[in-house]
């Protein structure tokens, strides 16, 4: 990280300066009752630039539900701040190997969660036409869904590192 | 009436395409003008895409949208996942001068250009605001008589900011449309609570994911109810393929069924279980079976 992760936030809109430390976020949180999560916590140390958060699992964990951000009293847009930690240890190249999977599904066929054999069938079952009409149907789609992400350089963030 | 596009996203169309077919067979009864969207791709997956990068999540999302621009249609989603990642693009695109010049330097490769004519609207509040469940009691042909455990999901009412639905500790709006259809939506513990599944979790972390769905699992069968009603197809696999990965790792023995309200709404409109594809779950319970077919039959 060349540059100190409260500057990063900063410039992105999410001050985390107002934050008490009350507690709100995680006593809220779904994830946190079960996981290691704790959200608090991770405000704390981005505040403080302790840039080895970007590789804790913890953030990870977080399904994005936007309970924390919905109850906080200091009204700190935290899911959207957990989401600008993504993409930073994204940057630095931290990613789980199921998500670059996923990224790849997409960038192969389109979706992230391609058709297989049994849903063909389960829609023809119901009259549907085997292919839904999405580009999955179309290869000119897919080229263009290729060239977007290539365009975007999605290729070179997902590749490993 | 505004006219639609039907956007359908990955799950639906891949997994569980009774929900296409009932979406379907419910707007054409209520007489909503919808086509469906040729060459549309993931929404992209708001868990991962848009943790990953923002400049990707936003080109992705934009193509969807212009598909449906150029139609001079809004998009309609039957999914919170692809709201949460159509809508909000949508809007930060529309706000944002620079963004959107930014998107349609990448569009302009592809030979798009996001222009922000179109709105994107979830199924849920579509029906809401543009019908409404007093106008839809109207339609309904069989009255269902079922107790309803209601899931609304995160993305269809948070960011509260941006969605404009009104609070997100206890609404009640979603609750109205499962009661216009006879049915009983069911309080129950923690039910504004996450289904576990999202922002990469199930797929990164699925130990911990199943662990959030055991708890609300939990909560549902305390309430002692026939099914459970969700209005996104993310949650609906969570909900569905998830409860047996929940039994075959915690030793439980939970068959809540699972209908998108698309279903639920099927029912009550006269579609068989069979045409709205209810069998195709991955609970099998065979007394809800029983009892929605014979509630479709008028034996009930």
């Amino acid at each position: 990280m060349s540059e100190e992760l409260p500057k990063v936030l900063k410039a992105a809109g999410l001050d985390l300066l107002s934050c008490m430390q009350c507690g709100t976020c995680t006593g809220s949180c779904p994830s946190g009752r079960h996981t290691g999560l704790n959200t608090r916590r991770i405000l704390r140390d981005a505040r403080k630039n302790r840039v080895e958060i970007l590789s804790d699992d913890a953030l990870w964990l977080c399904t994005t539900c936007y309970t924390c951000q919905e109850r906080c009293p200091r009204n700190i847009p935290i899911t959207d701040a957990l989401l600008e930690l993504r993409r930073l240890a994204v940057k630095e190249g931290f990613m789980l190997p199921e998500h670059r999977k996923i990224s790849e599904m997409v960038m192969e066929c389109g979706h992230a969660v391609p058709l297989d054999e049994e849903t063909k069938q389960k829609r023809e079952e119901l009259g549907l036409d085997p292919i839904p009409e999405t580009v999955q149907k179309y290869p000119e789609a897919l080229q263009e869904i290729r060239n977007l992400l290539k365009a975007c350089k999605f290729d070179e963030l997902t590749a490993e590192k | 009436m505004e006219k639609l596009s039907l956007f359908l996203g990955c799950i639906v169309p891949n997994r569980y395409p009774g929900i296409e077919k009932a979406t379907k067979l419910c707007l054409q009864k209520l007489d909503i003008d919808i086509s469906d969207l040729p060459g549309a791709s993931c929404c992209p997956a708001p868990g991962v895409f848009k943790s990953f990068d923002k400049a990707t999540w936003l080109a992705l999302a934009s193509r969807n949208i212009v598909l449906s621009e150029k139609r001079g249609r809004d998009l309609l989603t039957v999914c919170n996942g692809c709201y949460g990642s159509l809508a909000d693009a949508n809007l930060e695109l529309k706000k944002d001068p620079e963004l959107k010049a930014c998107t349609n330097s990448c569009l302009k490769e592809i030979g798009m250009e996001f222009k922000g004519t179109a709105e994107v609207r979830h199924i849920i509040e579509f029906l809401y605001k543009e019908i409404g469940p007093k106008k839809l009691k109207e339609y309904i042909t069989t009255q269902l008589d079922l107790k309803v455990a209601l899931h609304y999901g995160c993305h269809l009412i948070k960011p509260s900011r941006d969605r404009n639905l009104g609070e997100t500790e206890a609404p009640v709006f979603f609750d109205e449309l499962v009661e216009a259809t006879g049915s009983k939506s069911v309080d129950y513990t923690d039910k504004m609570m996450c289904c576990g599944a999202g922002g990469g979790v199930r797929s990164g972390h699925a130990t911990e994911s199943l662990e959030m769905l055991e708890h609300k699992l939990a909560c549902i069968r305390q309430a002692g109810v026939d099914c459970i009603v969700n209005a996104c197809p993310f949650c609906h696999l969570q909900f569905d393929r998830g409860q047996i990965a929940v039994n075959e790792k915690f030793g439980t023995d939970y068959s809540i069924p699972v209908l998108h309200y698309s279903q639920l709404l099927g029912l009550a409109l006269g579609f068989s279980p069979y045409e709205l594809g209810i069998e195709q779950n991955a609970v099998q319970n065979i007394e809800f079976l029983a009892k929605i077919y014979e509630l479709s039959a008028g034996l009930r």
